[in-house]
């Protein structure tokens, strides 16, 4: 409740002293800022790229990367063509990719339950076949056709991702569907979240990055990935079902603190259990790909209590309505929400009077996110000389960056998935909520630099599998595995 | 930048032949560092059910909360193997009854936080930085003990000084075997993070020297720290761990990634390269849903983390007796299963011991009860043991600090012996 009103009377006092808050800043057009804003809005330059962002101006050139649907991206829609599962619905993945070899595996499991189910589940394509040999049981194991169809779902994605990194004009976006992604991370080694992957990014994440949270927040939690991933799906009320099922509180407690209200965000266990049960009722059936479906019948339709706000009894389906409008209204989702992003886009230790602004933005504009970014990416802060290269790149920056800088033609990008995979980051396969933490402190370490070297001195010998860099300099490897661009 | 080198490369020999005579203390310092004191530490990410992990099966009230989930009495098909009467381990972790049968294994239940968090981020961090409830705390309590006893060593006499600084600025005495360095383990002292120890490497010396080479000279300090300390573990691990690894005594470890990394802090131990703190993680302990009970999701990450820490202790065999693995988890799991044959996140949680040293054979700890009106906000697991207590009990009894330094690793703490659970002989 204190710190909710203390946030509350800042707010408005940064929005009295600074009338123009949200009004665009004066961006500076030196190479070195043109550098910077390549570094922290892109996945790396490109040779040649300061001097085509100074013809345009940097001013415009942000303005237009806020602007996607501007930029034409033809080039990479072709190179994504490819990719069959890009734009399947979850329910024909279910059937004709994923479920077959879920079967086998069951009846695997079902037969031998020794077998180590986890193995297949929690398997990244990209990681060697090491385990299924070893049961025995082969006639049980799914076939290899099976299994490759099954793998195609996420080497697509995968696949899609470092395409997107390295090709997309439309960077920013990009750079932001990584963000929010992570932001509502769901992980693909946990059973049928798999199936719904696909669809997750394209419809829960992506159409909104430079768009309205509060859209998000429930395009994320109607989503079967979100669903399945933290548990919902079997959030019932305690009285509508014949055996001893309730409540399951893992989203509820993740949707306030990691999704919305941060971690100090005021609310207590109570809340926890209330939005549980406002949210029960919403599910799926994940064995059949099944989208998402309201049963009345599993719902707690009792009058509960949010954040000191009254659901009343009877609200329905449109309980989950009442509940995202509540969590996306705080001022401490906003609060929450504009550090994240100036961590990510300007510093480890994010300026509170950057965090302020963007805050106050995200509250007077209702959650319009193409507006916070726009507030943090031409504030003074973010051009301030000492948030140059201040950002230790994360595995991801760190592979794509090196993979513009040089030029370098993808064949096939699995090989660099694996790649990220042993430098720690997997892609899609992040385990806990969370995500992937974006600071130095988690990425620099001796092992993560023995990596980045071997990596360096791959590229320049043109030894990564899948990837070509045409008449690579002598000195390459030491370009890329320097300390200098280790940073962004 | 030089002393440094010279000493990491040279070590105590140096010393001697370039005219400084060890004193007593610096001979025995030295002396020491051939039957270094080893802690491993294992942290199992996610929460796990402690309560499913170290059954209190002569509670009754265990069997009421937990309908489908609950593991049976020993003695019965698939239930708990007996411990003292009261508690029992999860029939799949067999493999610790020998262990247990020998005193080497010490359970300390209803252990953990007197921070009520129920989130795994912020109680991981909290149990990772030993400051429940302090979020400003930078490093984690593994880093500041390295920190705090090389300093402590330092100071006693001008002589070990420079040997120990060497010693002290060894990355190779904390290595985690994870992708990402730890939050335990991040801080000023050096420490070393790798996936696998074999990737270790820069293969292509001249890469490797012109890498070197550029990470000496820049102005970047963080990186200039690390990179110094990547390029001295890599010369260190070249000499002492070349060649394919065969564990010890018949150990089989688990081929699941935490049995190779545990595979890794054995080959590491055994091959004198200053190794005095481990970290390692078991993951995927969350089980919301179909947690399963004799069988199932559970049983089969215990069997993978029991079997894993089996086959160590068998491997290191004789080493055992300089050595204590201590696992730990963020906090445990409402007593009550949830909806979905699962558990929600709750409090007070299981802490294993084991070691040469170690008083086993016990279940420590207050045992709070299981009723709901014994239990912590009416639904989980009380804590009646602060798990400082047995952090600090293994920092001063089995790593040997002084209570002035283990003061410095748990600060705000109020470091006594007497909250000592008498876990470790001394």
């Amino acid at each position: 409740m204190w710190t909710r009103s203390l946030a509350a009377l800042s707010l408005v006092a940064i929005v009295a002293i600074h009338p123009l808050a949200g009004a665009p800043a004066a961006v500076p057009s030196t190479d070195e800022a043109i550098t910077h804003a390549l570094n922290r809005l892109t996945f790396g330059p490109r040779a040649g790229e300061v001097a085509r962002v100074k013809a345009m101006g940097l001013h415009n050139w942000i303005d237009q990367q806020l602007n996607p649907s501007r930029i034409d991206d033809a080039a990479l829609t072709a190179r994504l063509a490819r990719l069959e599962t890009l734009t399947l619905d979850s329910q024909t993945i279910q059937r004709e990719y994923s479920g077959p070899a879920m079967v086998a595996r069951r009846e695997r499991q079902r037969t031998n339950p020794d077998s180590e189910p986890m193995d297949q589940d929690m398997r990244p394509p990209s990681q060697p076949e090491a385990a299924t040999a070893r049961s025995g049981r082969r006639s049980l194991e799914p076939r290899r056709a099976e299994v490759e169809k099954d793998r195609q779902v996420i080497a697509d994605i995968e696949e899609a991702k470092l395409l997107r990194a390295l090709y997309s004009e439309r960077q920013l976006q990009e750079v932001l569907v990584d963000f929010w992604f992570n932001h509502f991370n769901v992980f693909a080694g946990k059973g049928a979240t798999r199936n719904y992957l696909t669809e997750y990014e394209r419809e829960a994440i992506r159409p909104y990055v430079l768009g309205n949270f509060r859209d998000m927040l429930e395009a994320t939690a109607k989503s079967p990935a979100m669903l399945f991933y933290l548990d919902n799906w079997q959030n019932v009320s305690a009285e509508g079902t014949r055996t001893q099922r309730g409540i399951n509180e893992n989203y509820a407690r993740e949707l306030m603190e990691l999704h919305t209200l941060g971690v100090d965000g005021g609310y207590t266990q109570t809340d926890i259990v209330n939005v549980a049960r406002a949210l029960t009722g919403w599910t799926i059936r994940p064995r059949e790909g099944s989208g998402t479906q309201y049963v009345k019948r599993l719902h707690d339709d009792k009058e509960k209590t949010v954040l000191g706000q009254t659901l009343k009894a009877g609200g329905g389906e449109n309980d989950i309505e009442r509940v995202l409008d509540i969590l996306a209204a705080q001022p401490a989702t906003a609060r929450h929400i504009a550090t994240k992003l100036v961590t990510r886009f300007v510093s480890d230790t994010p300026p509170p009077s950057l965090v302020d602004r963007a805050a106050a933005r995200f509250t007077a504009t209702k959650g319009d996110l193409r507006e916070v970014v726009r507030t943090i990416v031409t504030s003074p802060e973010f051009f301030a000389a000492d948030a140059y290269r201040v950002k230790v790149k994360t595995p991801l920056d760190f592979v794509a960056s090196a993979l513009r800088a040089t030029g370098a033609e993808i064949r096939s990008a699995l090989p660099l998935a694996r790649q990220l995979r042993d430098m720690g980051m997997p892609l899609y396969f992040c385990q806990p909520p969370t995500g992937y933490d974006d600071t130095a402190a988690t990425w620099v370490s001796a092992g993560a630099l023995v990596s980045r070297m071997n990596f360096a001195v791959a590229l320049g010998k043109n030894e990564i599998r899948g990837v070509r860099i045409a008449n690579p300099p002598a000195d390459l490897d030491k370009e890329i595995g320097s300390p200098a661009f280790q940073r962004q | 930048m030089t002393s440094r080198r010279v000493f990491l490369k040279s070590g105590a020999m140096a010393m001697i032949t370039m005219g400084f005579a060890p004193s007593f203390l610096a001979r025995t310092a030295l002396a020491a560092s051939s039957r270094r004191k080893l802690l491993i530490t294992v942290f199992q990410r996610g929460a796990v059910d402690g309560l499913n992990m170290v059954v209190p099966y002569g509670e009754a009230d265990y069997y009421r909360s937990r309908p489908s989930i609950a593991i049976a009495k020993p003695g019965t098909a698939d239930g708990a193997i007996d411990l003292d009467g009261f508690f029992g381990l999860h029939p799949r972790m067999s493999s610790f009854k020998p262990l247990w049968d020998r005193g080497e294994l010490a359970i300390v239940q209803a252990s953990g936080s007197h921070d009520t968090t129920r989130s795994h981020f912020d109680a991981q961090d909290y149990m990772e930085s030993a400051t429940p409830g302090v979020k400003s705390t930078k490093d984690g309590w593994l880093n500041r003990y390295l920190a705090a006893s090389a300093e402590a060593l330092a100071d006693r006499s001008a002589a070990v000084h420079d040997a120990t600084v060497a010693a002290g600025r060894n990355p190779l005495r904390a290595v985690a075997l994870t992708s990402q360095m730890p939050r335990t383990l991040q801080g000023a002292a050096p420490a070393l993070a790798m996936g696998k120890a074999a990737d270790f490497a820069v293969a292509d010396m001249g890469a490797r020297a012109s890498f070197e080479e550029i990470y000496q000279a820049t102005q970047d300090k963080s990186l200039n720290g690390t990179g110094g300390e990547a390029f001295d573990a890599m010369r260190t691990l070249a000499k002492k761990t070349s060649g394919p690894y065969r564990p010890a005594n018949g150990a089989a470890y688990p081929r699941s990634p935490f049995g190779q990394a545990l595979q890794e802090i054995a080959r590491l131990a055994k091959s004198d390269v200053g190794l005095e703190i481990a970290f390692a993680e078991s993951t995927q302990w969350d089980h919301h849903v179909n947690q399963g009970a004799a069988t199932g999701q559970m049983a089969n990450r215990l069997d993978d983390f029991s079997r894993g820490i089996a086959a160590l202790a068998q491997d290191l065999g004789e080493r055992m007796a300089d050595t204590v693995i201590l696992t730990m988890s963020e906090f445990g799991r409402a007593v009550v299963e949830n909806g979905s044959r699962g558990t929600d996140h709750g409090h007070g949680n299981a802490m294993l011991v084991i070691g040469g040293s170690v008083k086993g054979r016990e279940v420590y700890g207050q045992w709070p009860g299981l009723r709901p009106d014994q239990r912590f906000e009416g639904r989980d697991l009380a804590v009646t043991t602060d798990f400082r207590d047995v952090f600090s009990e293994v920092v001063v009894k089995h790593l040997g600090a002084t209570t002035a330094t283990a003061a410095q690793v748990f600060p705000g703490y109020g470091i006594k012996a007497a909250a000592f659970r008498g876990i470790l002989r001394a």
